[in-house]
């Protein structure tokens, strides 16, 4: 199913204006020589400008892979990719090298859970800043320099003069997570792809760094595709939440609607065994049986071996079901409104 | 000692030499976990929360026995290991099981699933054969079918049977008191909502007593049925979980508490944060461990301790509810804190 099929309307949050992203149908395959696994299995969807969209799911769903394909950071003698993928109509599965640097850390940035995949030990965090707008806008030293010191100012480092001499060694787990986020919207990207960068943090930690990359998110107008297992976490920062299994979306809406009212068996199994203190006493939901496995997925719903409405007709793939404009639903039990 | 208590801990101290430099001399020291009390009661599920550092999994390692303490006793109804009720080293570890996070690193690859439940009956006297009947007991009690999981090797299950494997070896030593460190943090949500329901389900049916840690704070609100908070290696409140989430008396578990998200679309954003991070357990700040980051410190916070102290407000009519504050200790100094009695 391609998102070409769907009124261009209905995958955009704001009506009208073109969506920055548009992927449609990708699918990533790892080929190796005794097995071939089935990360991305047709994931289609659009970003707007501006716009949040959060890719929530277990681990080994295929969530980092999709957002490392944006950037095209798979290893590519082991990788075959297929569908399209286009961020301001650029078309990302065919670029060159040159562009592809020029992209990466300029228009498009990324961030992660591990800070030190951002930066390299051996030179200061200061530095390393310094050289990326260099290189990307082209700034002179001390241009480049005025820019670091905003930047650190930006995403709140105390003392941020001092700390453009700091090594990323030197620096606590909260203000390495700071100074990444300051290398990667040092170019201004329109589009950043996060991917868990609070997972490894610490409750009071993670709280603050949510909180900054949502202001400066709506303050700088920058699109965000952020991956994360946690539903807490995908609340408190997206527009729109798209719910992934086993390498596809099986529901997409605003957060709102997503998190009150799911509708795919899976989503409604992740929510009721996400635990909160109002089920205490209570038995959990909980889905049953083990995460997919992506070397030997089921033919059809991925789903089915866990889901209690399993039937006959979900041995062949769901398609999507747009059950409301904004509302993307893969289960045979999906209906419009 | 009241009698419904299992296991009391007195003044448990804990340091770490830090070494450094070409003749690795001792360069500095983390206090890990210093000079905490507390007590586990019978059949309860006690929830031990505190972000990283702040000495869960050292407190959890010395429960066991795992590792040895500084200073201060741990006492099984009211006996210590060498003290003259004659309890054992051994008879204390069978009594008070383990269960780690990493579900892979605790079981030896080599091993069956069967045999690794079943070493520890044998060590303590049980015949192999009498061991693998019980483990394969034990095995369909987590929910493994023995037929399919006896004979098979840890790399070949799910992290969350894997997990089950773990609960398993400890309950079969028969233990009154299993330790939980993180049991579900590495398992998927989905997965984790059936470890949970198996860890409550057992506990119902073998009258077992949990210390439950874990960074989850949802989790161990689920779980528990007393909280115990803990920064930088001290206790900064305990209490009974309701208690502790509906009327938290300490500044940091406010902050903790505070931290969670909201799970609610139109309720986000408005937590009020902390800054930066917890500092390091190696240099902790004199006085309070959290006046650096604390929005209520005086002059008293910095230079003298607050120990733990009856909530002195409302809704702790049983006294069960204590935190550490100067803000709650008559007399304190503090300005906020309540008239000294006369
Ligand atoms: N470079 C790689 N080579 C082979 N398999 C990979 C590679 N990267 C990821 N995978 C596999 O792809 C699947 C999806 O991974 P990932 O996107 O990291 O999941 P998630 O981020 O949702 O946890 C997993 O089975 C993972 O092991
Ligand atoms: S398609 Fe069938 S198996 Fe899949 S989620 Fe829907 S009902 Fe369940
Ligand atoms: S003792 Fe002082 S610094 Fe510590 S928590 Fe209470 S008010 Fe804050
Ligand atoms: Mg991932």
């Amino acid at each position: 199913m391609s998102v070409a099929t769907i009124p261009k309307e209905c995958t955009a949050a704001n009506e009208g204006a073109k969506p920055l992203v548009r992927v449609n149908n990708l699918t990533v395959r790892f080929i190796t020589r005794d097995r071939t696994i089935d990360a991305v299995n047709g994931v289609s969807f659009t970003v707007d400008a501006g716009e949040v969209l959060c890719i929530l799911g277990e681990s080994g769903s295929g969530k980092s892979v999709t957002l490392r394909a944006m950037m095209r950071l798979l290893p590519p003698h082991l990788t075959k990719i297929s569908g399209e993928i286009t961020v301001d109509d650029e078309d990302i599965l065919s670029l060159g090298a040159p562009a592809l640097s020029d992209l990466r850390g300029g228009e498009v940035a990324m961030i992660f859970q591990e800070p030190m995949t951002s930066f390299d030990p051996v030179f200061t965090i200061g530095n390393q800043i310094i050289e990326t707008v260099k290189r990307h806008d082209g700034l002179s030293e001390s241009d480049a320099r005025k820019r670091a010191l905003e930047l650190l100012e930006m995403v709140q480092i105390p003392s941020p003069a001092r700390r453009l001499d700091n090594y990323p060694h030197e620096m606590s787990g909260g203000m390495r997570q700071r100074a990444m986020i300051a290398l990667a919207l040092s170019c201004r990207p329109r589009l950043l792809l996060a991917d868990e960068p609070t997972t490894a943090l610490d409750a009071t930690v993670q709280i603050q760094i949510l909180q900054l990359l949502h202001r400066l998110q709506r303050e700088l107008g920058m699109a965000v595709l952020f991956v994360t297992h946690d539903v807490g976490v995908a609340v408190e920062i997206s527009d729109r939440i798209a719910v992934m299994y086993a390498g596809r979306f099986v529901e997409t809406g605003p957060v709102r609607a997503v998190i009150r009212e799911p509708q795919h068996p899976y989503t409604q199994g992740l929510l009721a065994s996400t635990v909160n203190g109002a089920m205490r006493g209570k038995r959990l939901e909980a889905i049953p049986g083990s995460p997919v496995n992506l070397a030997a997925l089921p033919p059809g719903c991925a789903f089915a071996p866990r889901c209690r409405h399993a039937e006959p007709a979900c041995a062949v793939p769901p398609p999507e079901t747009w059950i409301e404009p904004t509302r993307m639903v893969r289960c045979i039990r999906a209906t419009p409104k | 000692m009241s009698a419904d208590v299992l296991l009391e801990v007195y003044a448990l101290r804990r340091y770490f030499p830090i070494r450094g430099g070409l003749l690795q001399r001792q360069v500095a020291t983390v206090q890990a976990v210093d000079d905490i009390s507390f007590a586990v009661r019978r059949g309860e599920t006690l929830g031990i929360v505190g972000e990283s550092g702040c000495g869960k999994s050292t407190t959890a390692r010395l429960l066991i026995h795992l590792l040895e303490a500084d200073a201060g006793t741990i006492t099984l109804e009211g006996r210590a290991i060498g003290d003259a009720s004659g309890l054992t080293a051994r008879e204390f570890r069978r009594q008070v099981q383990m269960v780690f996070q990493d579900s892979y690193s605790s079981l030896n690859p080599r091993c069956t699933i069967e045999d690794t439940i079943a070493y520890g009956p044998t060590v303590h006297g049980l015949s192999w054969s009498a061991a693998r009947t019980r483990a394969r007991s034990l095995l369909g009690k987590v929910g493994l079918d023995p037929e399919l999981f006896a004979t098979r090797y840890p790399h070949e299950l799910s992290g969350g049977q894997r997990q089950r494997v773990n609960i398993a070896r400890a309950l079969a030593l028969e233990p009154r008191v299993i330790v939980l460190d993180e049991p579900v943090s590495a398992l998927d949500k989905s997965v984790e909502a059936q470890v949970l329901n198996l860890l409550v389900d057992l506990k119902n049916e073998l009258g077992l007593t949990y210390v439950f840690i874990s960074h989850d704070l949802n989790v161990v609100q689920y779980i528990s049925d007393r909280v115990l908070v803990m920064y930088l290696g001290k206790i900064v409140e305990v209490g009974p979980v309701d208690s502790i989430y509906g009327n938290p008396r300490h500044p940091y578990t406010r902050a903790l508490l505070g931290a969670m998200p909201s799970m609610d679309p139109d309720n986000r954003g408005k937590q009020a944060t902390l800054t930066g991070d917890p500092p390091n357990p190696i240099n902790p700040p004199p006085g309070c461990r959290f006046h650096t980051r604390c929005a209520h410190a005086e002059m008293c916070c910095s230079t003298r301790e607050p120990k733990l102290a009856a909530n002195t407000g409302t809704g702790n009519p049983t006294g069960d509810h204590l935190a550490a504050c100067h803000m709650l200790i008559p007399g304190s100094g503090h300005s906020a804190a309540p008239a000294a009695a006369a």
